[in-house]
């Protein structure tokens, strides 16, 4: 089968039914893993054992502007191809790139008040991350404003696709502004600068982390498409009586 | 120990990815079985979709209606 086949919603949910026990239970299994991993990897010299925060911090900060990322594709979808299945990508991907760029703020402050003395500062980093959650919320409240699904969805793509610009902040904001937050120390020019025994775990985390990603990610979508044809069905109902 | 010293922050932060994840677990499924059930109770209706199969060729203009039973 064509990887374009999936765009055909019907095919979308035969395969995400077969897909999603088997994602579910990979991800029980990365998750034990990369767990393990971060709990036996040794304390940071500096930080002690607050380094541990780091293993959930990464990877919902990866999450989070991944998926806003993901959205930005389906909102071209959307827009350029009129496409249903990227307005049911976009529709479910919005409440879990929320939840887990929560819980980047959540952990970061977590991290952040035994490290730095405090909970929260307006450095470019963190406001840029709260500016991204607000951007979600914005983007949930109206898909919920609008009550035909066509018309959200262009409402919601044009919004997306200027919410992206949020995107380079929040990866460039340390380059380009004095900040608290450290600078980038995984993907860098002259390589990471974490120990390879911290870094490890980091990567089986964020691998669990985006595993968990893709099945939520499809059973949404695929909750997306029953709700539509529940949708449809009312429609039908509501006609046939009149 | 800094392990010892800072342990209740390290715990919230754990607890608060476990509350997020289980509440984004709980809504997938509870979504999942509140769509089956009202597709259920509208097909005990009567009211039916039409397969795939069976659908007739789709003439111009007819786009944003089969965006909807999509």
């Amino acid at each position: 089968m064509a990887i374009v086949d999936l765009a055909n919603p019907s095919r979308f949910l035969k395969v995400a039914d077969g897909a999603i026990p088997w994602l579910a239970g990979a991800t029980v299994l990365a998750g034990a893993f990369a767990l393990q991993q971060a709990m036996a990897a040794p304390d940071d010299y500096q930080q002690g054992a607050t380094v541990k925060i780091m293993y959930l911090h990464v990877p919902s900060a990866w999450l989070g502007m991944l998926c806003w990322g993901l959205m930005t594709l389906a909102a071209l979808g959307t827009l350029v191809w009129r496409h249903p299945l990227a307005d049911v990508i976009a529709k479910a991907a919005a409440p879990i790139g929320a939840a887990f760029t929560l819980l980047c703020l959540v952990t970061g402050s977590l991290w952040g008040r035994p490290e730095w003395g405090t909970y929260w500062v307006w450095d470019a980093r963190l406001t840029s991350e709260l500016v991204l959650l607000l951007l979600y919320l914005a983007v949930i409240a109206l898909w919920r404003t609008v009550d035909d699904p066509s018309r959200a969805a262009r409402a919601v793509a044009v919004l997306t696709l200027v919410g992206a610009i949020d995107l380079p902040i929040i990866k460039f904001s340390v380059d380009w502004w004095n900040t608290l937050h450290q600078g980038a120390s995984v993907f860098r020019v002259g390589g990471s600068t974490i120990y390879p025994t911290i870094l490890m775990p980091l990567f089986f985390m964020t691998g669990a982390f985006t595993l968990l990603f893709v099945t939520l990610l499809l059973a949404a979508a695929r909750n997306e498409i029953l709700r539509r044809r529940v949708r449809t069905l009312q429609l039908m109902q509501a006609k046939a009586a009149s | 120990m800094a392990a010892t010293a800072h342990i209740d922050f390290i715990a919230a932060a754990y607890a608060a990815a476990v509350i997020v994840i289980a509440a984004l677990v709980v809504w997938v499924i509870a979504d999942y079985r509140a769509q089956g059930q009202k597709i259920a109770e509208l097909e005990k209706r009567g009211v039916t979709r039409r397969s795939a199969g069976e659908r007739p060729p789709r003439q111009p203009g007819q786009a944003d209606r089969a965006k909807e039973q999509a």
